[in-house]
């Protein structure tokens, strides 16, 4: 069977330096798995490799067996591939809205109309406020990103993502920087993402990775240290040794 | 073939002197745009202030060359650092709209002041004896102006190169240059070597401008005039670094010298879409670390 | 008066975002004002029409700026090229007996539009400083092969003997300017109208993420670098019409439509007036071209210096232009 997304042998390296080593990886339909690993252990690379925000110097991405290693992140996004960003990346001058109708209409391959006016598609608006809704924006919809709660911004990120309606979602450390008081509004949007879609979430709160992950791999310096279930994986000294013992004492 | 080989030793000659005077007044805008990310289009300001200073206290204060030159750099180093932390730091974080409208509203200020002090005609830079003249090399007769210009260029690169590459102040620009953040975070004074850097660079500029008054002769538009050049070796050395810019002023200062020569119709031209295929292939530089 | 949309809502009320979003763009009072002073000044100063004619071309040069810059974020010095691609088509066609005014602004748009998209393509795979240097490049480069083809373009002289056919077949080009002022007048309304539409669209708003976020326009699948250099080429179409109608109502085409020196004037023009708000172009450039005619004749030898202060007095004290200082000045008051 294909997986909705594979990495086979995937390296990158910024001279001397060696970032990802030789990472095989899949995800398939309905997959929730995380990826922890020490602080610079590579996770966000790997997004970045698999997202083509990076090209990787050795090795190939596949999403849903088709071989996207050399295509633009456009053609990824097409194929449903979809993600946040650790750090914000959202249009922080425009609206809660205007964020997500931007999406949803490049998402439907309209953004790039020239003669009539964005808003006056009533079909794309609605659809970009009903998600709002749902994810319990409606009430900032009207708001500059930049004028909300850092922890409601998270949850735009999560939306623009959602509003391309991907196969595979990366999230990159959803919660980070949100105060434990908000985060619950994080946990109960990604308990209700689409069932059949491939989830892989980069954290660092090990209760939300157990909470959430089927399976789990740990990367250490780049490479692939195991992968299994959560139990697994927990199980496993090394570890505990390389990650739960900085985690715990960091 | 005996027209040949002397016509190429003479391009290469001058292209090369050229080169090394694009050099010295550009590798501070390549500085300023690696290490603090600003669009300083005012680069040539300097330049033109120091070339203005030299040939001023030359021609009708006596003072002799080299001293002349020194007093310049000194000034505009000097001048600089004042306008750095007064204006240009406050826009440091700024879009690159801003930068390049700041810089050039002091270009057009700079082309008010120079007339009004110095007037709108080019300015001639009276030679000292010393520089007067021919040398022979290798049985064959050169400037010695020009055959100076080459050596100072190459000990400027050489110090540049030993300096940003040997001590303890290069070594904090290279670590800003890599990631301002992170180098404030270890405790480099970001700001002081903003500074440090700002008048450093425009203090070679002045040099440049000075040394090549023969050259790029000094008038008013200076600095507009040859922009293109000066953001030519900057673009096609990559951005922060010694060696491109210093690689890039050689190939810009032979090839135009070159084209010139040969096509003197058309000689431009090859320049400008050299650039453009360079850039089509590396965006980033030609020359700058990958 | 949050120019030129107000999309946000501080108070919620009944109306859903999705109808409130829907009658987002129509239209304001406001926006109709530059042309209730086009026609006014018209009937008020008729000696002036020729330096008013001149006037709305620049409007409409910023404007075209301000789709490139304000809009999709893209600096560029040397947006003069295509005023001065669009000025020596115009001024070729009529002196080679295409007189005929309005097919001939098509075809220098057309022809501006093109040079655009062929340089845009490569110069907009770069940023920061190579970007400019590369736009500087282009003008440097038109600007000279107009000069050597001399034999063409009338080269450091200038392009004369342009003569024009009357408006429609109608309207004589008179002397007073009366026909060049409504004509530039209908041309810059209906290039405003167009590029009204087009920063509303749906392409529009993409240009406006572009400027916003790149990292985030690229991770929701948008194809950046299209979507740059067909904005790169619009606005060249648009500034091959306001060069087109100047070398058409002054019958004179100069070697320094393609220069430097317009680059930046434009440049200026469209930060006095505020870059990205549609209407900063109908403010800047009349505002330039008074500050210039007026400095010129204060100080002729040094005015230059004056309009430098200006520019660095903009950038440090009132950073988005007149309208920037008025949207400050209108919220304060509004607490």
């Amino acid at each position: 069977m294909t997986s909705l997304l594979e990495t086979r042998q995937l390296s990158k390296s910024f001279g001397a330096l060696v970032v990802t080593s030789d990472v095989d990886f899949r995800l398939e339909t309905g997959a929730r798995h995380a990826l922890i690993g020490p602080n610079g252990a590579g996770k966000t690379t790997l997004i970045n490799l698999i997202t083509g925000r990076l090209q990787p110097s050795r090795g190939n991405i596949l999403i849903a067996g088709e071989d996207v290693t050399s295509t633009s992140q456009a053609a990824r996004v097409k194929r449903g591939l979809g993600r946040t960003f650790q750090i914000n990346m959202l249009f922080r001058e425009l609206t809660v809205l205007e964020n997500v109708v931007m999406t949803v209409s490049e998402h439907r391959g309209r953004a790039g109309d020239m003669f009539r006016y964005a808003f006056s598609r009533r079909d794309i608006v609605a659809e970009a406020y009903e998600l709002l809704e749902r994810l319990r924006l409606g009430e900032d919809a009207l708001r500059k990103v930049r004028e909300i709660a850092y922890g409601r911004q998270r949850l735009v990120e999560i939306a623009i993502a959602l509003a391309l309606k991907p196969k595979v979602l990366l999230l990159d450390e959803p919660a980070a920087g949100v105060p434990s008081a908000e985060s619950q509004l994080i946990l109960d949007v990604m308990a209700e993402l689409p069932p059949d879609i491939a989830v892989l979430i980069i954290e660092h709160d090990m209760d939300l990775v157990m909470r959430f992950a089927q399976r789990i791999t740990v990367l250490v310096q780049g490479a692939v240290l195991t992968e299994g279930t959560p139990a697994e994986v927990m199980a496993d000294p090394r570890v505990r040794e390389v990650y739960l013992g900085e985690h715990h004492h960091g | 073939m005996s027209q040949i080989l002397p016509a190429i030793v003479s391009i290469l000659f001058h292209g090369v002197a050229y080169a090394m005077i694009l050099y010295v007044v550009s590798v501070g805008l390549s500085v300023t745009m690696g290490l603090m990310g600003f669009a300083n289009l005012a680069h040539g300001v300097f330049a033109m202030f120091g070339g203005y200073i030299t040939v001023n206290l030359m021609n009708d204060y006596g003072v002799p060359f080299l001293p002349a030159l020194v007093v310049a750099v000194v000034v505009v180093a000097a001048a600089s650092v004042v306008l750095e932390r007064l204006l240009y730091a406050k826009l440091y974080n700024a879009g690159e709209i801003e930068q390049v409208l700041f810089t050039i509203g002091l270009i057009f200020m700079s082309i008010a002041v120079t007339k009004f002090l110095w007037g709108p005609s080019p300015q001639h830079l009276t030679l000292p004896d010393s520089l007067k003249g021919e040398i022979q090399i290798l049985g064959r007769s050169f400037p010695t102006y020009r055959a100076f210009i080459i050596v100072l260029g190459c000990v400027i690169a050489f110090s540049l190169w030993a300096a940003i590459e040997r001590t303890r102040f290069g070594a904090r620009i290279r670590a800003s240059v890599d990631n301002r953040r992170m180098a404030k975070s270890v405790g480099i004074n970001t700001d002081r070597l903003f500074s440090l850097s700002f008048a450093l660079g425009s203090g070679l500029a002045a040099l440049g401008g000075g040394v090549g008054a023969e050259i790029l002769a000094i008038h008013p538009a200076y600095a507009i005039e040859h922009l293109v050049y000066f953001l030519i070796v900057v673009s096609v050395g990559g951005m922060g670094s010694i060696r491109g810019p210093f690689l890039a002023a050689l190939l810009l200062g032979v090839s135009d010298t070159a084209c010139k020569y040969l096509f003197p119709e058309i000689g431009a031209f090859f320049i400008y879409v050299a650039l453009f295929a360079a850039l089509l292939w590396r965006p980033a530089g030609l020359f700058g670390r990958a | 008066m949050v120019l030129p949309l107000p999309l946000t809502r501080s108070k919620p009320t009944a109306e859903s975002p999705v109808e409130f979003m829907a009658r987002s763009h129509r239209l304001r009072w406001y926006e109709l004002l530059p042309w209730v002073v086009a026609a006014g000044a018209f009937l008020v100063y008729p000696s002036y029409l020729a330096l008013g004619a001149q006037v709305m071309i620049m409007v409409l040069f910023a404007l075209s700026l301000d789709l490139i810059m304000g809009y999709a974020g893209i600096v560029t010095l040397g947006h003069a090229a295509f005023f001065g691609v669009g000025a020596y088509t115009a001024g070729l066609l009529a002196v080679h007996g295409w007189g005929e005014p309005i097919s001939a602004l098509f075809v220098s748009a057309a022809v501006a539009g093109v040079v655009g998209a062929i340089s845009g393509y490569i110069v907009l795979r770069t940023t920061g400083l190579t970007l400019l240097m590369l736009t500087l490049a282009v003008v440097s480069m038109l600007n000279e092969a107009a000069n050597k083809a001399g034999s063409i373009t009338g080269g450091a002289d200038g392009l004369q003997g342009i003569t024009l056919q009357p408006l429609l077949g109608l309207f004589r080009f008179d002397l007073y300017g009366r026909v060049a002022y409504i004509y530039c007048a209908l041309v810059l309304f209906a290039v405003w109208l167009l590029v009204r539409l087009l920063v509303h669209s749906p392409f529009g708003r993409s240009l406006t993420g572009v400027r916003e976020n790149l990292v985030r326009m690229h991770a929701i699948g948008a194809p950046v670098h299209r979507r740059m250099v067909t904005a790169y080429a619009i606005g060249a179409a648009l500034a091959g019409i306001a060069g087109a109608l100047q070398a058409q109502t002054t019958q004179f085409v100069a070697l320094n439509v393609m220069s430097f020196d317009l680059s930046g004037a434009v440049l200026i023009m469209l930060i006095l007036g505020g870059v990205g708000r549609l209407y900063g172009a109908f403010l800047g450039a009349p505002l330039y071209m008074v500050a210039q005619d007026m400095l010129s004749r204060l100080d002729p030898v040094y005015w230059f210096f004056w309009i430098g202060l200006l520019l660095v007095m903009v950038v440090m004290f009132a950073r988005g232009g007149v309208l920037g200082v008025g949207d400050v000045i209108w919220h304060r008051l509004k607490k």
